[in-house]
């Protein structure tokens, strides 16, 4: 086998493997660091991927595209179990997680991230569809693990949407199945992406249509466009952190991989519908619909929640419009909304800690209290609503002025948008870390590290995005269409 | 002979569309696991004519666990379920059966004129088995939305299900069968298994999703 491949299995096995052990071994400092080496090694294996490619398989492969994916999940697995570690920490003390739950926590956190990654690295629309199940159910799961009334009943809402999602998905699947049957014959090469995307467009339009209309639905219903997010806020708010951290920051991101996968395929058959307008007005209209719904969250993980909703709109506008001025703002966005996001969600992690709630009522001067989380919070805020010099600010506004270029009358919904979510968002940040100390202090032990690193990340991307790194998200925009 | 093919795989297919309306008046609990369970003994059926007349033994699996699992374990691990956390017995549907019966008819309609000029190309046996099997489909997702009740949702759930292995059968040599109906089988007996472990009984009064429509995150 050659480095690619073995960093391939690497990266797949990894998780599996460790998931087994985590499964078996019991005890805090065990399990929290055998997950932290098992996600780290997952990364390094996947860094190795940028070198070295494997030769694709039926079910495997790796391009342009989907190692950015693989190596942005990895990385952030990383630096989540990091965070993860501290916060179970204080979970365990306070005994809002049961001691019996954490080998089942640890596990279900590897399975995950195996999930996600089979999903990226899948060559074959039906095993990546298994793959995207298989990290939706350990995540339903996860919402459930505190197993408060709340917490449950967010898992069964997510459990029931995301299944309906994903059985509407595998329906499309079957529809694109049968429109490559007619074409390339029957078996395994009619499901991979490689042989759909080659004879796209010798394939029925119609057929083709109609499985685009259920594959968007299916995973949007996983993206979370609005309106079918109804899951999203209920999972993100009620689950421990890092798992609203994974959440946001990557499985959304698969599931809009996913849609990106079957856009192309759409795009090289000239009689289908185009898929553009469809996904401009799932994304303009769950762009409008959070950036309203940001100005009444009471709860500070429905907020981010909300604002992940907003910038997933922003990202499907930005691929809808397509192009490779709107394709690299959509890839760079996507790239550096998981960054922030996962950073944010990484500080409201160890806030709602050190306040015992998550209700902005009991929130105040946390930069006076608990001055690393409270300022943290202050940058990833204002990463996540664009304002320079993050990099937030560079991927929107490369949407906005290729938008105005194109379709200047779309550009006014996009930006009342934008500005109505940064208004929420600073509106909400000034209660909560500025101003006289409200509410319950108690001392946590948090773990600065991951955040840091996210948000360094972020302001490097926003001031100067390494050349390298154009020039790819360039040449895999072009690729897109 | 291919006559004869065609006419059973539509019979079961055509049957499998009988069977979710039956499932949609059903107003007991019990009753309506029971028809589940007719529900899942016709996929199996229809499932293993497909493997016979496609020549596909790996469809034979599918059939299999179809039978098995879900015509036998998962209804009877379901009436357990309900003695013994003492669920209550009827089926409680918003807006009334009637109405219901019409929109199921009216999503038939829809889906059979939604399929059949789409698939023309495709063959007659793929075309309208995919007709019924979306039909089964919306039918399943209806039943989801009109339930109230948890145990009834799941049962939407599998028999939403039931007619995607139907359409994944019906697409002829369609690769990963056996794997995704197994993946569906892991799903459903991890919902089953999660309403037993995390006695979801012993938080909530009732499974009925209803009941716990108290619960508004942000506003309180």
């Amino acid at each position: 086998m050659s480095l690619g491949g073995c960093a391939l299995a690497a990266v797949l096995v990894t998780p599996l493997v460790s998931a087994a052990l985590l499964a078996l071994l019991s005890g805090y400092r065990t399990t929290s660091r055998l997950n932290v080496l098992a996600s780290g090694l997952s990364f390094a294996a996947a860094l190795v991927l940028i070198a070295r490619r494997p030769l694709p398989n039926d079910f495997l492969f790796v391009d342009d595209l989907n190692v950015v994916f693989i190596v942005l999940n990895t990385f952030v697995g990383f630096t989540t179990s990091i965070f993860s570690a501290s916060y179970i920490r204080h979970e365990l003390e306070t005994g809002r997680l049961q001691r019996s739950y954490l080998r089942f926590y640890h596990a279900m956190y590897q399975v995950m991230l195996f999930g996600m990654s089979l999903a990226l690295a899948a060559q074959n629309v039906g095993l990546m569809w298994v793959a995207v199940e298989l990290a939706t159910l350990t995540t339903v799961v996860m919402v459930g693990i505190y197993r408060t009334h709340e917490a449950l009943e967010a898992a069964w809402k997510y459990f029931i949407l995301g299944s309906v999602g994903i059985a509407l998905a595998l329906f499309g699947t079957i529809l694109v199945y049968l429109a490559a049957q007619a074409v390339v014959g029957e078996g395994l090469p009619a499901m991979s992406w490689l042989i759909l995307v080659e004879n796209a467009q010798k394939f029925d339009p119609a057929l083709l249509n109609l499985a685009f209309v259920f594959l968007m639905l299916g995973y949007g219903t996983k993206v979370g466009l609005a309106p079918l997010h109804a899951w999203l806020p209920d999972a993100h708010a009620e689950g421990p952190t890092p798992i609203s951290a994974v959440l946001s920051g990557l499985l959304l991101n698969v599931a809009l991989y996913a849609v990106l996968r079957f856009k192309v395929v759409m795009a090289k058959n000239p009689a289908a519908i185009a898929p553009g307008p469809l996904l401009i007005t799932l994304g303009l209209g769950s762009l409008l619909f959070a950036a309203f719904m940001l100005y009444r969250r009471r709860d500070i993980k429905r907020l981010f929640a909300y604002s992940s909703i907003e910038h997933m709109g922003i990202i499907a506008f930005a691929f809808g419009m397509g192009g490779p001025l709107a394709n690299f703002a959509g890839l760079l966005h996507m790239t550096m909304h998981s960054l922030t996001k996962s950073a944010i969600f990484f500080a409201v992690g160890h806030v709602a800690q050190a306040k015992g709630t998550q209700k902005f009522a009991d929130m105040g001067g946390l930069t006076v209290t608990h001055p690393a989380l409270g300022w943290g919070l202050v940058v990833g805020v204002i990463a996540i609503a664009g304002v320079p010099p993050m990099g937030v600010f560079m991927s929107e506004f490369l949407v906005v002025t290729s938008t105005f270029s194109r379709q200047p009358l779309l550009a006014i919904p996009l930006v009342s948008g934008l500005l109505l979510a940064f208004g929420a968002l600073v509106l909400r940040l000034q209660h909560a870390v500025f101003g006289a100390p409200v509410g319950q202090n108690h001392k946590v032990e948090a773990s600065y590290a991951p955040m840091l690193i996210h948000l360094a990340l972020v302001l490097v991307a926003g001031i100067a995005l390494p050349p390298a790194i154009v020039a790819w998200f360039q040449n895999v925009s072009r690729a897109l269409g | 002979m291919s006559g004869l093919a065609f006419d059973l795989a539509h019979l079961f297919a055509g049957l499998m569309v009988l069977v979710c309306f039956l499932m949609l008046y059903q107003d007991r609990l019990y009753s309506l696991l029971n028809t589940f369970a007719l529900h899942a003994f016709v996929l199996a059926l229809a499932v293993a004519w497909q493997a016979y007349i496609q020549d596909a033994p790996q469809l034979y699996v599918t059939a299999t666990i179809a039978l098995v699992f879900k015509a036998i374990v998962i209804p009877v691990a379901l009436h357990r379920l309900i003695r013994r956390m003492d669920l209550h017995r009827e089926v409680e549907t918003v807006g009334g059966i009637g109405r219901t019966m019409l929109v199921g008819m009216a999503l038939v309609a829809l889906s059979i004129s939604v399929m059949l000029p789409v698939t023309a190309a495709a063959g007659t046996l793929a075309r309208e088995d995919l007709a019924f099997a979306l039909s089964v489909v919306l039918l399943g997702l209806l039943m989801m939305i009109t339930r109230r009740n948890a145990v009834s949702q799941v049962v939407g759930f599998m028999s939403l299900e039931n007619g995607l292995i139907l359409a994944a059968t019906g697409a002829k040599g369609m690769p990963l069968v056996v794997e995704i109906s197994v993946a569906f089988s892991i799903l459903i007996a991890f919902i089953v298994i999660g309403i037993f472990l995390f006695r979801i009984r012993e938080r909530f009064d009732t499974v009925d999703v209803g009941a716990l429509d108290t619960f508004r995150g942000d506003l309180r």
